[in-house]
């Protein structure tokens, strides 16, 4: 298989008369992690849902793990088994238990056993450190147990590309570290990884690869100690400034 | 100086208390209490009712209900996918279907199903499956309305996460939406069940035998040769036999609904 894992040429997106996306090229080496970052409304999360084309784009062409996405014939269901999702909401299934989490999709779409896919269920969970939650309800789970649930959901699927979808903004502060240690270790593994994110702290130390979006384009990218450490664009050196150090900025202008 | 508001709102409590007592006292007075006695508590004509009130009437209410609730879950759970499908005539066909069958008195679709399919079709249906698609029918365009909006009150959330998993739409529907809709769903559901619970009286309209009869048939067929209403009022009681139980099912599944603990195996 090539090295590229997800290829975007041209990618467009608009919302009724919003254009959200428009005319994105990335390209995501396998076994890289690329980090997302931008102010609200920049497209960035639109960039990651059509990655598994959650998002229909209107223009542009999408290939990941070499099938493409935006060909009108192909089996977008068998392609996204192998695209991992990780949502800011976690949405685990609220009426199946961890282990049903992890194993339905196992069972329905893969067709694997039902000891095979308890089997892989159980080494996911202990990977994100809560095997002796498997028999619990979600809504039992503090936040940060319910995205890792949800990671080890997504990695059941044995994805070969993992998008996570700013995976802590909906997490109390000291939940925050627990789901990027998990991120983290992943990434040591060598996951291919695309992630929306504003932790700049985790962007910097585990990503090879830093996106600065605004307005829909991607404005600035290249080595994270480049795009956050020392950025060129004027947007990128703003947004980052409020980022970093936010007691430092009245309140926002347009710039 | 004028009553205080709390003073005032307490006088107007004390006259409303006044006047139920007034009401009560003159219903008392004026009501032959003998008469009540003979019309409605006859012991004698209760016990002859007995034991084939419960083991033929009551045990065909729940017969009759518990048909027409499957069938018009069914039917209610394809009509609700119909309404929300994103082609448009399943859309119009679901639509037409609820809102007529929603709009016209059960007895009439009773009677066009009794009376108009043989007509129609010359065939006739017995009365169980008569009872099951008349009570169906007329259940399902009701809870057709109560399922959708408990599939839409799934969080699209669900879907997304089902759907990133590679699951189908059918697949994510099936897995994994309509459980929780169900879920929802139930207090209303048993709503349904108590209102067909009632309806299923209207199968009088159709020639029955002896030991077909439900509980309204029962209690007017007894009605018929006895001088007092004694058979309406047990009838009547055994119907709440069967829906105060589900009344206290739907508080207590909508209570265990909202507090959203809930150790479901799967």
């Amino acid at each position: 298989m090539s090295d590229v894992a997800v290829e975007i040429t041209g990618l467009k997106k608009s919302f009724g008369p919003l254009e959200v996306l428009k005319n994105i090229d990335l390209t995501v080496q396998r076994g890289d992690v690329v980090c997302i970052i931008g102010p609200s409304g920049s497209g960035k999360s639109t960039l990651l849902r059509c990655v598994n084309v959650l998002e229909e784009p209107n223009g542009g062409k999408i290939v990941v793990n070499g099938v493409e996405l935006t060909d009108p014939d192909v089996d977008i269901d068998s392609a996204r088994t192998k695209i991992g999702m990780v949502f800011q909401g976690f949405n685990l299934f609220s009426h199946l238990n961890v282990l049903a989490n992890l194993t339905v999709a196992q069972r329905k779409v893969l067709k694997r056993s039902e000891e095979e896919a308890k089997k892989v269920a159980l080494h996911n969970l202990e990977r994100v450190g809560l095997s002796e939650k498997a028999h619990s309800m979600p809504a039992q789970l503090s936040g940060g147990q319910q995205q890792r649930v949800a990671i080890a959901r997504a990695l059941s699927m044995d994805p070969e590309v993992m998008l996570f979808d700013e995976p802590t903004s909906a997490l109390d502060p000291e939940l925050v570290g627990d789901v990027l240690g998990v991120m983290r270790q992943l990434a040591d593994e060598g996951m291919t990884m695309l992630v929306v994110t504003h932790e700049m702290q985790f962007a910097r130390e585990v990503a090879d690869k830093v996106i600065f979006m605004d307005g829909g384009y991607i404005v600035e990218e290249g080595p994270a100690a480049e795009v956050i450490g020392n950025p060129q664009e004027p947007r990128t050196q703003e947004f980052l400034a409020r980022v970093l150090d936010p007691t430092h900025h009245g309140p926002s202008d347009p710039v | 100086m004028a009553m205080s508001k709390r003073k005032r709102a307490e006088y107007i409590r004390y006259a409303q208390y006044g006047l139920l007592v007034v009401i009560a006292a003159l219903v008392a007075f004026l009501a032959d209490w003998g008469q009540i006695k003979g019309a409605f508590f006859n012991t004698e004509i209760a016990a002859s009712m007995f034991p084939s009130v419960i083991t033929v009437a009551l045990k065909n209410t729940i017969i009759y209900t518990a048909l027409g609730f499957a069938f018009g879950l069914a039917l209610g759970l394809v009509l609700a996918l119909m309404k929300l499908s994103s082609v448009a005539p399943y859309r119009w066909i679901a639509t037409v279907y609820i809102e007529f069958f929603r709009g016209v008195p059960a007895l009439l679709v009773f009677i066009g199903i009794y009376y108009g399919v043989p007509i129609a079709f010359q065939m006739q249906f017995p009365p169980l499956t008569t009872v099951m698609l008349a009570l169906g029918g007329v259940g399902a365009a009701y809870m057709a309305e109560t399922i959708r909006a408990g599939i839409q009150a799934v969080p699209k959330g669900q879907v997304e996460a089902a759907r990133s998993l590679g699951m189908s739409q059918g697949r994510a529907m099936i897995t994994i939406v309509i459980p929780q809709a169900f879920r929802i769903i139930l207090p209303p559901l048993t709503n349904e069940l108590i209102l067909l619970t009632k309806d299923s009286s209207l199968i009088y309209i159709l020639g029955l035998f002896r030991e077909q009869y439900e509980l309204t048939k029962f209690g007017r067929e007894t009605l018929s040769r006895s001088p007092s209403l004694t058979p309406i009022l047990i009838a009547g009681l055994c119907y709440l036999i069967i829906t105060l139980p589900l009344g206290y099912l739907s508080r207590y599944l909508e209570r265990r609904g909202t507090s959203g603990k809930k150790k479901v195996s799967a």
